[in-house]
């Protein structure tokens, strides 16, 4: 059998208080010369220990406990240091999550770059740098001869991550191990960095491990894809076959997450507004406006959803309307009413009918504060309720967030994370509101406990006829969720609009590119996207393209309501 | 019966750190049941060797040893911790002041604690003993205010640590007062640190006014106190008599002890974080 | 201006601002004494004359303003004015007792700053082995234990028992070098000892945390030698924290020699303001703390300056 890498019955154990339990559980794992293949499953599911085990690499407090690993004819298992030693950054390299974290501060890029090449001594400093700058220049690093002078922290994140994948093919690798590499970039960034990957690894035919958890970003690179979950394989298959027919019913749903729509509720949409923020601008450090003239509504019973992507000033308009951080100009009127722009001063009542949902269930709640307290609190406060009434509340709160009535006395350390976030709702419930600013509270959930938790505000929403400003970079969320959409760049409103209407060509062109980047669940929708993008830059020379993401403010024309 | 769980679970160094620590207690307490003589009280020759009646021997005026280690447990102690006290309730009260209110009363305060901080503790406490007198409450002033600037730092970054967290923003944006703030989101959650610190200030301060004492500027005769006997009978350990040593010999276990439980202390809370 | 010259700058500025406020808080100190100080010094007995006489050889009679820039212009001469006790100019007193101080104090350095980053990056190499765990018990036994009671262990054991060292530091000018090495080794040893265990915990402290981080994975995963892996990749990182650890552990090695001077009889500053303090020897005390304290703000200014500029990120900004 010709496998390049073949592990068998793998079995890693990590260290938890005395204890070794197993994060990987008897998993077998095999790939090919060439061959890109996708390890996907939600956190815990042991893909990042499993891609570093082809290295025979183990972290802190973990350890391969029986199995083997056989890479090219040798078992590395129990290869000696040195051995390991020659295959680690020469014939398997790694690339991580956070290329910021993973380059050292102290040195430049070219100096990390040519590292392992001329220690392994392969190369020369000479011919590792030239090689270096040739693979900056494949990557379409922008000033390609000289980047490789700068110190990372001198170098933003989408060119850092590409600098890594640089780094990694310095030595022509037979493996590269890709650990979420996308994972922490924005939308048009993510492209840039799929293209690099997709480019290099065809060119010169490098087998590949790519890790992540979106099924839609290993669509667009991986041969063959396996579904991983608790550290065990649920399912294995050729990638085009799996998206078409899978198997489990845990890859199904997977699958069908991002398939969640709502249409827009048309009547609703007619009625007077219940939020309207105009023209408010405003800053955190004089004279530096990162808010400028932005107009949003939003109508009773609705959700507005407001999209954009890191620095679009989307959650500087949630502390705004909250009252968090006042603005230099413009105003916020809340059922007809002026809001004072400085929290201090606004009116109980107007606190209670105004609440926010966190991105972080784990920081949202305070850990030393049962639930029967967290959510007790608010009934106190806004309601004066104590004893039996308070408690039958709490319960009544519990249950419609579907949360056992047990849970009342339980500590916020001891739920999940989506039950934790579901606390989070009820105790924004129990304030009764009209309105509730969610900043993106599915971002840091698992795909299938987030999908719970959008049908559950829909629910809510359906039953109370509350409002919602929905904070997103998430365009799947959005299409989940919305009634309206708000299209944020650069702290200007591009775009307003009924969800139907912006989501249908023609978009405005920030919308178009935000639109398009997002990855769908289609084996060729990268390569078509990339094809598509050529033709057009081909007919509008001015354009510089998808590959410099617009760094000039959308012109203020462009801000309209439909 | 929670404590009593930690405490089987707790590995050996913790228990002998407690143990120490309630032998000392016990000492404090009781010293004027449990003491064989008199405080001040001289009874035999200048440092007599041990015998039945002298069962640590005598001191450099002729004293029971004994005794006067078990007075000066209740003497060291007490002011260790009366100072230590105080340097906490001023430096976690203006550090939770200067984290919440932020603004220029956080910029005024850290200013000046920077500045006392600049200054080395000893000899600062020195300069202000020489112009004061040596007295026990100016000892216990100075160097609650010199510490309580440590105490300051460490409990304005942990409010800080917290007041970003976002349920105290939730507890904000529902119109929740600075005091309900500071009482029910942020102090239960400063505690683990807080209780750690205080172990560890308790012993820089017991350290402090020993080394005061033995400098001669600290507790003054007849009281006993750890830190003067070592001083006091310092000329001894040339011809051979080692007496000097049971008094720093106790000053030396008592701050081992706190900071065993210190250590084992900051691994729990440690591991009620993750 | 760059940040890494405003940052530096501001550092410089904020020392120089706790020397100033130092300096006037030591002059109020004294200003602020109960009664008249000549009153105080000269005593009940003192006829107004021979008050009036010292008030004013106290240059007493000026207002307070005056005095304090007359004291600091002074001071910045070496005119540390008259001694309270003996009437002999403080100068005298203090120079070669400083000169002492320090030379106790960089001998201890000399031993415990290599000492203690050796055993540090070792502890932090072989963390959890035996070598560590049982450098974590002595260091921290180490911190808990006062110096004098170091000291007279030391004392006991080598001087009394064995009979290998002088117990006291009796040192003086006419010693060679040797000699004077000699003398001074108990005091030194105990010196070492604690700044040993002080500094080499917090070294252990911060490799560890370098070894931690991301990019040391990365450079092990680009199978560098472990060699490699440490001196290029941690130590550049680890140096900025360890620098400060140096710096502000020899800042209170300079102020711990007050203790070890008193039980070893070593003829130095620290020794000399203890006894001031005591005879409240006022102007003595004040000359002495100036010292102390400026050296101390001295060295954590280096401190903070050296971690500044070996701070990669600082270095060479966006």
């Amino acid at each position: 059998m010709g496998h390049l890498l073949k592990m068998t019955n793998v079995v890693i154990e990590g260290l938890s208080g005395t204890e070794w339990t197993p994060i990987v559980k008897g998993v077998d794992l095999h790939l090919n010369r060439g061959e890109v293949l996708g390890l996907i499953g939600e956190s815990g599911a042991g893909k990042s220990t499993l891609g570093l085990a082809s290295m025979a690499y183990t972290r802190q407090g973990c350890r391969i406990a029986s199995g083997s690993i056989v890479f090219d004819g040798m078992e590395l298992t129990t290869a000696p240091r040195h051995v390991l030693r020659n295959i680690r950054g020469v014939r398997i390299a790694y690339v991580a999550q956070s290329a910021a974290a993973a380059f050292n501060p102290a040195h430049t890029l070219l100096k990390q770059c040519v590292e392992a090449p001329v220690q392994h001594g392969l190369m020369s400093y000479q011919e590792a740098a030239e090689k270096t700058v040739e693979t900056y220049k494949r990557l379409l690093l922008p000033d390609p001869e000289q980047i490789g002078y700068r110190y990372p922290h001198q170098v933003s994140g989408g060119q850092l991550q590409r600098a890594m994948v640089a780094m990694a093919m310095a030595c022509q690798p037979d493996i590269i191990i890709f650990d979420e590499p996308t994972t922490a970039l924005d939308v048009t960034t993510q492209i840039e960095v799929l293209t690099a990957i997709k480019e290099i690894t065809r060119q010169f035919r490098t087998a590949a491990i790519y890790i992540t958890h979106d099924l839609a970003v290993v669509a667009q690179l991986a041969d063959r894809i396996m579904v991983l979950r608790y550290g065990e394989l649920v399912e294995e298959g050729e990638t085009r076959q799996m998206l078409a027919h899978p198997k489990e019913e845990y890859t199904r749903a997977l699958l069908s997450v991002r398939k969640q729509q709502k249409p827009s509720s048309p009547a609703a949409l007619k009625e007077k507004p219940l939020l309207e923020v105009e023209g408010v601008r405003a800053s955190y450090t004089k004279g530096v406006e990162v808010l400028h003239d932005v107009q949003v509504r939003v109508k009773p019973r609705t959700t507005v959803a407001v999209v954009g992507e890191s620095g679009s000033g989307k959650s500087t308009l949630a502390r705004v309307i909250t009252g968090l951080l006042p603005p230099t100009k413009g105003r916020i009127v809340f059922d007809g009413q002026e809001l004072s722009a400085d929290l201090k001063s606004r009116s109980r009542d107007v606190l209670r009918r105004l609440q926010m949902i966190y991105q972080m269930p784990d920081t949202a709640l305070n850990p030393r504060q049962k639930l029967r307290t967290v959510l007790g609190r608010p009934l106190e406060f806004y309601f004066g309720m104590q004893g039996k009434e308070k408690t039958d509340r709490i319960v009544e709160l519990l249950e419609m967030v579907e949360l056992p009535p047990e849970y009342i006395d339980r500590y916020p350390t001891e739920l999940s994370g989506g039950e934790k976030q579901r606390v989070c709702i009820a105790r924004a419930l129990a304030a009764e509101p009209d309105l509730i600013i969610c900043d993106e509270v599915t971002s840091a959930l698992d795909q299938l406990v987030a999908e719970g938790v959008l049908k559950l505000l829909q629910r809510l929403q359906d039953k109370l006829g509350i409002s919602y400003l929905f904070i997103t970079h998430d365009l799947a969320t959005v299409k989940a969720i919305a009634d309206e959409i708000v299209v944020m760049c650069q702290g200007r409103v591009v775009e307003q609009g009924i969800k139907e209407e912006i989501l249908t060509p023609p978009h405005h062109e920030y919308t178009e590119l935000l639109l398009s980047s997002v990855p769908e669940m289609d084996p060729d929708w990268l390569d078509n996207l990339l094809a598509r993008r050529a033709r057009r830059r081909a007919r509008k020379p001015s354009d510089q393209g998808p590959r410099k993401p617009m760094r000039q403010p959308a012109p203020a024309a462009a801000s309209f309501n439909r | 019966m929670a404590f009593w769980n930690l405490i089987r679970q707790s590995p050996w160094s913790a228990r002998v750190g407690l143990a120490i620590i309630a032998l000392n207690i016990f000492a404090a307490v009781f010293a004027p049941v449990i003491a064989p003589y008199g405080e001040t009280e001289v009874v035999g020759d200048v440092w007599a060797p041990k015998s039945p009646e002298h069962l640590l021997g005598t001191d450099q005026i002729g004293r029971d040893l004994l005794t006067r280690l078990l007075y000066g447990a209740r003497n060291t102690i007490a002011l260790a911790f009366v100072t230590t006290a105080l340097s906490f309730l001023l430096g976690s009260l203006c550090g939770f002041f200067a984290a919440t209110l932020g603004g220029w009363v956080d910029m005024l305060l850290s200013r000046i604690m920077d500045i006392i901080m600049a200054f080395p503790t000893l000899i600062f406490a020195l300069m202000v003993l020489s112009v004061v007198g040596t007295s026990i409450p100016a000892m216990i002033v100075v160097i609650a205010l010199l510490d309580s600037t440590r105490v300051f730092r460490l409990s304005r970054a942990v409010a800080m640590d917290i007041e970003v967290m976002e349920f105290v923003e939730a507890a904000r944006l529902r119109g929740e007062g600075i005091w309900w703030v500071m009482r029910h989101e942020i102090l239960p959650n400063a505690m683990p640190p807080l209780v750690a610190e205080f172990g560890l200030r308790f012993c820089f301060v017991f350290l402090f006014v020993a080394s005061l004492s033995f400098l001669g500027l600290g507790i003054q005769p007849p009281t006993a106190d750890w830190g003067s006997m070592v001083r006091e009978n310092a000329g001894a350990i040339t011809f051979g008599i080692f007496i000097p040593l049971w008094p720093a010999g106790a000053i030396a276990l008592l701050t081992v002890g706190v900071n065993l439980v210190v250590d084992w202390f900051l691994h729990i809370a440690s591991g009620l974080k993750e | 201006m760059s940040p890494l010259k405003e940052l530096l700058l501001k550092r410089i500025a904020f020392g120089a601002l706790t020397l100033i406020v130092i300096s006037v808080l030591i002059f109020v100190g004294v200003e602020l004494l109960p009664g008249d100080l000549a009153q105080a010094v000269l005593g009940q007995s003192a006829t107004p004359e021979t008050v009036a006489a010292f008030r004013k050889e106290l240059k007493l009679d000026l207002p307070p303003h005056v005095r304090y820039f007359a004291w600091l212009s002074d001071f910045v001469q070496g005119d540390f004015g008259n001694s309270l006790a003996n009437g002999r100019p403080i100068a005298g007193l203090i120079g070669w007792r400083f000169a002492n101080t320090i030379f106790l104090a960089a001998t201890a350095a000399a031993i415990a700053v290599p000492l203690s980053i050796l055993l540090g990056i070792l502890a932090a190499l072989y963390r959890n082995s035996l070598f560590d765990r049982i450098i974590s018990i002595v260091t921290l036994s180490m911190i808990s234990f006062p110096e004098f009671f170091i000291a007279y262990i030391l004392i006991a054991f080598l001087s009394v028992k064995l009979g290998l060292f002088p117990s006291m530091a009796s040192i003086n000018d006419r010693m060679s070098l040797w000699d004077k090495l000699y003398m001074i080794i108990l005091p030194c040893a105990t010196l070492t000892m604690v700044v040993t265990a002080h500094m080499m915990r917090q070294t252990r402290a911060s490799i560890i945390n370098i070894l931690g981080t991301s990019f040391i994975e990365m450079a092990r995963l680009k199978g560098l030698k472990r060699l490699r892996v440490v001196v290029l990749h941690a130590f550049p990182n680890a140096l900025s924290p360890v620098i400060n650890v140096v710096a502000i552990n020899l800042a209170y090695l300079v102020v711990g020699v007050v203790i070890v001077e008193v039980v070893f009889v070593y003829p130095g500053l620290g020794q000399l303001l203890v006894d001031s303090v005591s005879k409240r020897d006022i102007p003595v005390v004040q000359a002495a703390g100036l010292i102390f304290a400026t050296t101390y703000v001295i060295l954590n200014l280096l401190a903070d300056i050296l971690a500044i500029l070996s701070n990669p990120r600082l270095r060479s900004p966006k």
